[in-house]
């Protein structure tokens, strides 16, 4: 008895992956000279995102490529669910790290802190938050959640409703409204993007809330600023899918590279929920 | 029904790039797994080399051969080099070669960012090496990298750093394409209780790999920039606190050791049931127990941090969910035990390493029980009793089944039985000296012998001397190995596809050595 199977592809050889290599040797090579001020730090940085880009993308235009050419069939399209899925899982414990230690320090470490074993080596300390810690005197104004930050939490709310109406787009095949829908998203995704960078210049300019300023400081900006990085990560995604679709990519059954930049845009939407909770209003 | 069968499905030659450059462009599974097993290999005898140096100091009192300065870079990247450049990409090799070929699957789900998980460890071996000769020399903070000593540190700290970061990202990628290839690639027909033990205790650790690596990045992160942009997190005067390094750190640190001894674990339920020529007794509850193992994990972590000052309910949480660990590690000692039990055995070299894996491995499981209680804990802690437990567990638990696993595979590798005299001589040779070596450590550690320091007091002189002596001979057990591999490679006795005859599984219904394709049709498993 014989039967049907769909041969899984398997691409061939690849020059991508040590081009990555390379560019991530030199990317922190590049760093870590920048950081000690040795050698030519900044030119060797350059030099490295200059192979990743292109690495990224060759090896994203062949997957592209093989996508559009019917390589990948059902088999591949379930492998490609899964590792997003999974990746996806791996931001999310990247951002628990984080969240892990904001959490540690306000339950845990400012009130140890200013309890009466350290009432000697930190006299009159508290443990209100937010704190600067016992030593940094520089005073500085903590970000209130009323303001940008709320609009931004409508602005990503809506960014997410602007994508899964594209999404609908795409499942009627009308390709107007796709494109309108993703062409949305990206602006509200960039108008984000610009309220975060003049909040954080309004933060150093006129709050003197700065990566400096303790604890409340250094948690407000990582956290803030990695999910900065995420929606800029996630608004390139995006773009490439707008360009994909006026390409005449993608079809009704066959568009996961959109779904997937969906998730990711909608994980990044719930990690600025937390962030809005827990970062700015609590 | 036709079969749909492309042509160059019968096209076994190798095509494509030749010499170096077909290893560099290689989207093939058992290329990349034997280069993972290269890499390996060569970075187990760089962090040998520094482990002998260390011993080579600790053979008398008073300091002899390297300044202290050196000697706290040495047991840093010791540590660094064996955890993320030999054991965990040893296993990744394994996992390449082997996964596809018990699942009947035609290669990895990813074959091209396959081989970015593996080109992505030489820079990141070149960044920790290399910061041996920059100014201020390697990273010393211990492999454990605690503020606020890697806070202080000079560039060779940057560099572990960013090493750690491009290691996480290998790891990352090449555990999500192990979860996706044992997930969506299998044979039909192999459901997955039907799947080799050591499929499922990878799929386990790739799971375990994709939660804690990010976390890990996430603290050597904020240790980069408490150095660099003055951020406060590990730092009191500004709010932060030193503490919550180690509970991040560990947070990684503890599922960490689960993913050095997991895949082991799989190593071990293959080779007892093939030489005991019985099934592996209780594979469902193996299967339970890796999960429960992998669970308990993350809630066991603190157990690191009994001295930090803990509160007291902290201390008991964290001693009783170690303990409870010891149940699930039970079942499978007890399941091993339970397999050879009135089985035909015979002792093949194979079999020689599984069984002293048992033995020393359950040894260093004994006294990790023993480190899990707080009030003992807190006498042992940074003692040399604790070296003995890890490298126990490490050593003998990780490397042996890791050395077990070679003489498995390598009829399948290379298409030639290993030298089963010389292989015996390396089993002896490397269970005796790995004895001499730690065992003494556990009675230096109760004696009160701290950790990490280059000197010590005259009546800790004795044990550390025979340490030493065997630590060189362990080490030079080793190269054993090496005269093994090449002899394997070269010729030898002719390996039948089914190289043992008590082995079961689809990868001994290839031929030995295993063709550069295989299972483009899928097998049908029945």
């Amino acid at each position: 008895m014989s039967q049907t199977y769909e041969k899984y592809f398997v691409p061939e050889p690849s020059r991508y992956p040590i081009f990555g290599s390379i560019a991530l040797l030199l990317i922190a090579s590049g760093a870590v000279m920048w950081l000690n001020k040795v050698g030519s730090g900044p030119w060797t940085l350059a030099i490295g995102f200059a192979v990743l880009i292109y690495m990224l993308f060759g090896w994203f235009g062949q997957v592209v490529r093989e996508s559009e050419g019917g390589s990948y069939g059902k088999n591949v399209d379930a492998s490609f669910r899964w590792s997003m899925g999974w990746f996806i899982f791996s931001e999310v414990m990247f951002f628990a790290a984080f969240f892990g230690a904001l959490f540690y320090i306000r339950v845990l470490g400012l009130p140890w802190l200013a309890d009466s074993d350290n009432s000697l080596l930190w006299p009159g300390f508290s443990a209100a938050w937010p704190s600067a810690g016992p030593l940094v005197e520089d005073p500085f104004t903590p970000m209130a959640a009323w303001g940008i930050p709320a609009i931004n939490t409508l602005i990503l709310l809506t960014s997410g409703a602007t994508l899964t109406w594209a999404h609908w787009g795409m499942m009627k095949e009308n390709r107007g409204q796709l494109k309108a829908g993703l062409f949305l998203t990206i602006l509200l995704g960039a108008i984000f993007l610009s309220l975060q960078i003049y909040e954080y210049m309004h933060a150093y300019h006129e709050m003197n809330l700065k990566l400096t300023s303790g604890i409340y400081g250094s948690t407000f900006f990582m956290l803030t600023g990695f999910h900065g990085l995420h929606v800029t990560i996630g608004a390139i995604m995006l773009t490439v899918m707008l360009f994909r679709v006026i390409a005449g990519h993608f079809s009704k059954e066959h568009h996961f590279a959109f779904e997937a930049t969906a998730w990711y845009w909608h994980f990044v939407d719930v990690v600025w929920l937390m962030l809005f909770v827990v970062v700015y209003w609590l | 029904m036709a079969a749909v069968i492309p042509d160059h499905l019968h096209d076994h030659h190798h095509h494509g790039p030749t010499g170096l450059m077909r290893w560099i462009t290689t989207t093939n599974h058992k290329d990349i797994g034997t280069m993972y097993m290269i890499f390996s290999f060569i970075m187990f005898l760089s962090g040998g080399v520094m482990a002998l140096t260390i011993r080579a100091e600790l053979f008398q009192p008073g300091l002899q051969v390297v300044q202290p300065e050196f000697f706290n870079q040495l047991t840093s990247m010791h540590g660094l080099v064996m955890v993320f450049g030999a054991i965990m990409p040893a296993f990744v090799g394994f996992a390449n070669w082997q996964i596809p070929l018990m699942i009947g699957a035609s290669d990895m789900a990813f074959a091209r960012m396959n081989n970015w998980s593996f080109w992505l460890l030489p820079p990141a071996a070149i960044l920790l090496l290399g910061s041996f000769f920059v100014p201020g020399g390697a990273m010393a903070a211990g492999w454990t990298m605690y503020a606020p000593l890697s806070v202080q540190m000079g560039m060779g700290m940057d560099m572990a750093i960013f090493a750690i970061h491009i290691m996480g990202i290998s790891s990352i990628m090449g555990a999500i394409n192990i979860v996706v290839t044992v997930l969506n690639m299998r044979a039909p027909g192999m459901t997955m209780m039907k799947m080799p033990l050591f499929c499922w205790t990878w799929l386990i650790t790739a799971y375990l790999l994709i939660a804690v690596m990010p976390v890990l990045a996430g603290a050597v992160t904020m240790v980069l920039t408490d150095r660099h942009f003055g951020t406060s997190f590990f730092n009191a005067a500004g709010g932060g606190d030193p503490v919550l390094y180690q509970h991040v750190f560990w947070f990684f640190g503890h599922p960490e050791v689960y993913i050095m001894i997991l895949p082991a674990f799989g190593i071990i339920s293959e080779i007892i049931p093939t030489f005991a020529r019985k099934p592996l007794f209780g594979y469902a509850s193996m299967v339970y127990a890796t999960a429960s193992i992998a669970i308990l994990s993350f809630t066991v972590w603190a157990h690191h941090m009994f001295t930090t000052g803990m509160p007291a309910v902290g201390q008991l949480f964290f001693m009783y969910a170690t303990m409870l660990i010891a149940v699930p590690t039970g079942v499978k000692v007890f399941n091993w035990v339970a397999t050879m039990w009135r089985g035909s055995l015979t002792f093949e070299t194979p079999m020689l390493w599984a069984t002293g894996f048992i033995f020393v491995f359950t040894i260093g499981g004994f006294t990790g029980l023993i480190c899990a209680v707080a009030p003992i804990d807190i006498q042992l802690q940074d003692t040399y009793y604790v070296v003995a437990h890890f490298h126990y567990v490490l050593v003998a638990g990780s490397l042996f089944a890791l050395f077990a696993g070679a003489y498995y595979w390598l009829p399948k590798w290379t298409g030639h039985m290993a030298d089963e005299r010389l292989g015996k001589i390396h089993f002896w040779c490397s269970m005796v000296f790995f004895n001499i070596t730690f065992f003494p450590m556990h009675f230096l550690g109760l004696a009160g012998m701290p950790r990490r320091i280059p000197d010590y007091a005259l009546q800790f002189a004795d044990f550390n001397a025979m340490a030493t002596i065997g630590a060189f001979g362990f080490g030079f057990s080793q190269l054993i190995f090496i005269v093994v591999l090449v002899k394997c490679v070269k010729g030898g006795e002719k390996a039948a596809a089914r190289a043992w005859e008590g082995a079961h599984g689809l990868e001994w219904t290839v031929p030995s050595p295993a063709p550069h394709h295989t299972f483009e049709v899928p097998p049908v498993v029945k």
